[in-house]
């Protein structure tokens, strides 16, 4: 059997009594690939939050790698090997491209030797596609750039597990499958990787499984295909 | 994608990398200049301009202090005065206790501002943006309070502190004051340096610049936030420590006054917050500034020029001289 890295357990979240997630089970196995996707608004956002630690589910419990995290806080979660991007590009904006990836190299993953560094910066850069923009300023990115620092800097921090939050978004499909193919090659590495995406075909091109969560509750979890012909997530994602 | 990418002017070329060990020790052998400059040329010069020096000085220290959380960490602290009084106030309870040399006292200051800033950080630093200000300020008029209704420290009357005698090596007191200031200055500069350039100012650099995201890079944020403000606290009051001795009065209202809190802040952002020279730039710039108007026009147009300084920077110049120097080396290659 494939070991479990990283399981969510009846996880709930209220906003001032507005749930926004209601008892999600889930669970990520070594090596897997999966998708998950919802309608805007349905609290993928808010999860993916709940697993790295930058919010506190209110009831349930996570796992990573065999230890309980649900009260580690979020930098102690990056540094064990949980890392994500943010689906809306957040770049350290006042240094340069390459120290952003700098940042994870120091502090996730504990390098100290300044050349070691600077040369993992370079060749994380180069993976990503911005190896000529190292010493830019974030501020002189466009989006499909920024979208690969996300990228860049969540792979720094050398992961056991990427939650890759709508890295795609508004790149063209030539990119997207640039991106794709970035990321099953860090799959192949093993890195298990969690999608969130809109681009469906990029979704069912890439996931083992497909995760979908409406109005904060899980509606479906198994093989695309078999997800995609249920007739709630059709309902979900066509309307009635 | 790669054409896309050409079409990007770069915003910012790699700065020599050579300076990178060599400005500590030029921070260093500067100070030790200075200091040897002072004692060897120092009967030339009036008792004036050794007033003047001390004032520009401290502000030297007390804003690289300051930068170290505001500029680097991106946490406005108005509290300067709060920690600079703590400085004060040490060297007069010992001094009173029973007097002793001048370096103990600064390094009981020293000790004592660092824990309360650390305290102070524990209970404020999960305040964000304005929140911590505000904070900030409340602990200084907290500890205003206190003093005031301290009796054993003159309360608000203030108390008067007697200048000790002076090693023969000196001309004055003011001069050995003077010097004991630069060497101050030279370790705070030191310090702010070898803060930026270490793994903390990078790590300070992405809390200032997305504290979330920096947390998910693995950045322990409470830490290296708990580290600046112990660091920035004990720097301040270690500048505070000499200063009884300096005036010979002391009373609430000068030693907690308007004039430091404004002026440290004030003066990273006329020099500029990014770079730990900027702080010793805007301090040289507005101290003389200041000490140039109240000899030739008036006293009260000291924090008048000040303000007027500062938002002519702040609109023309957001990254003080720091910004502008950078620009102009950029615009050359």
């Amino acid at each position: 059997m494939i070991p479990t890295i990283l399981e969510a357990t009846r996880i709930t979240k209220r906003f001032d009594g507005f749930a926004a997630l209601t008892t999600i089970d889930f669970r990520l196995l070594k090596g897997e690939r999966v998708g998950l996707i919802g309608p805007n608004g349905s609290g993928k956002s808010t999860f993916v939050n709940c697993l790295t630690g930058i919010l506190a589910p209110d009831e349930g419990s996570i796992t990573f790698d065999a230890h309980d995290i649900t009260k580690t806080p979020a930098w102690l979660r990056a540094r064990r090997g949980l890392a994500r991007t943010y689906q809306i590009p957040r770049p350290f904006r006042g240094i340069t491209v390459r120290e952003n990836i700098e940042v994870p190299l120091r502090f996730a993953v504990g390098h100290t030797s300044a050349r070691a560094i600077t040369e993992s910066a370079q060749v994380i850069l180069e993976q990503v596609g911005l190896g000529d923009k190292a010493e830019f300023s974030p501020r002189g990115l466009t989006q499909v750039e920024l979208r690969k620092l996300e990228l860049g800097r969540a792979l720094a921090a050398q992961p056991k597990v990427l939650i890759a939050d709508e890295v795609m978004a508004g790149l063209s499909e030539s990119e997207v499958d640039e991106i794709l193919e970035l990321l099953n090659r860090l799959n192949a590495e093993g890195i298990s990787i969690l999608l969130i995406e809109h681009i469906m075909r990029a979704v069912m091109l890439f996931s083992q499984r497909i995760v979908v969560i409406v109005a904060g509750c899980k509606i479906a979890d198994g093989l695309p295909d078999d997800v995609m012909k249920q007739e709630e997530v059709e309902r979900a994602y066509l309307g009635e | 994608m790669s054409n896309q990418a050409a079409s990007v002017p770069p915003l910012r070329k790699p700065l020599p990398v050579s300076g990178r060990s060599r400005s500590g020790m030029a921070i260093i052998l500067i100070g030790v200049a200075l200091i040897v400059a002072t004692m060897l040329f120092g009967s030339h010069i009036g008792e004036y301009y050794y007033l003047a020096t001390y004032t520009i000085l401290q502000f030297i220290i007390l804003g690289t202090a300051w930068n170290i959380l505001g500029g680097y960490g991106g946490y406005v602290n108005f509290g300067t005065a709060g920690f600079f009084a703590i400085g004060c106030y040490t060297t007069i309870v010992l001094n009173k206790i029973f007097p002793m040399p001048l370096f103990f006292e600064m390094f009981v200051a020293a000790v004592t501002a660092g824990l309360i800033g650390l305290g102070t950080g524990y209970l404020t630093l999960r305040l964000r943006g304005v929140f911590f200000s505000i904070a900030t300020l409340a602990l200084a008029i907290v500890l205003q309070t206190l003093i005031v209704n301290w009796s054993f420290v003159g309360g608000a009357r203030g108390v008067y502190v007697i200048r000790p005698a002076v090693s023969g090596i000196f001309i004055s007191y003011v001069q050995f004051l003077v010097v004991l200031m630069v060497g101050l200055a030279t370790f705070a500069i030191f310090v702010a340096w070898a803060v930026e350039k270490s793994w903390i100012g990078i790590g300070l650099a992405a809390i200032r610049d997305d504290e979330a995201a920096a947390e998910t890079s693995g950045v322990p944020s409470l830490r290296l936030k708990l580290i600046a403000t112990t660091v920035s606290g004990a720097l301040m009051g270690m500048a505070g420590a000499p200063f009884p001795y300096y005036v010979t009065y002391v009373d609430p209202a000068t030693a907690f006054g308007l004039a430091i809190a404004v002026n440290s802040i004030a003066m990273p952002l006329v020099g500029g917050t990014a770079a730990w020279w900027g702080p010793v730039v805007g301090a040289i710039l507005l101290g003389s500034a200041q000490q140039i108007l109240t000899v030739t026009i008036s006293s009260a147009a000291n924090l008048f020029i000040v303000g007027i300084l500062l938002v002519g920077f702040l609109t023309l110049a957001p990254r003080g001289v720091v910004g502008i120097v950078r620009g102009w080396k950029r615009g050359r290659r």
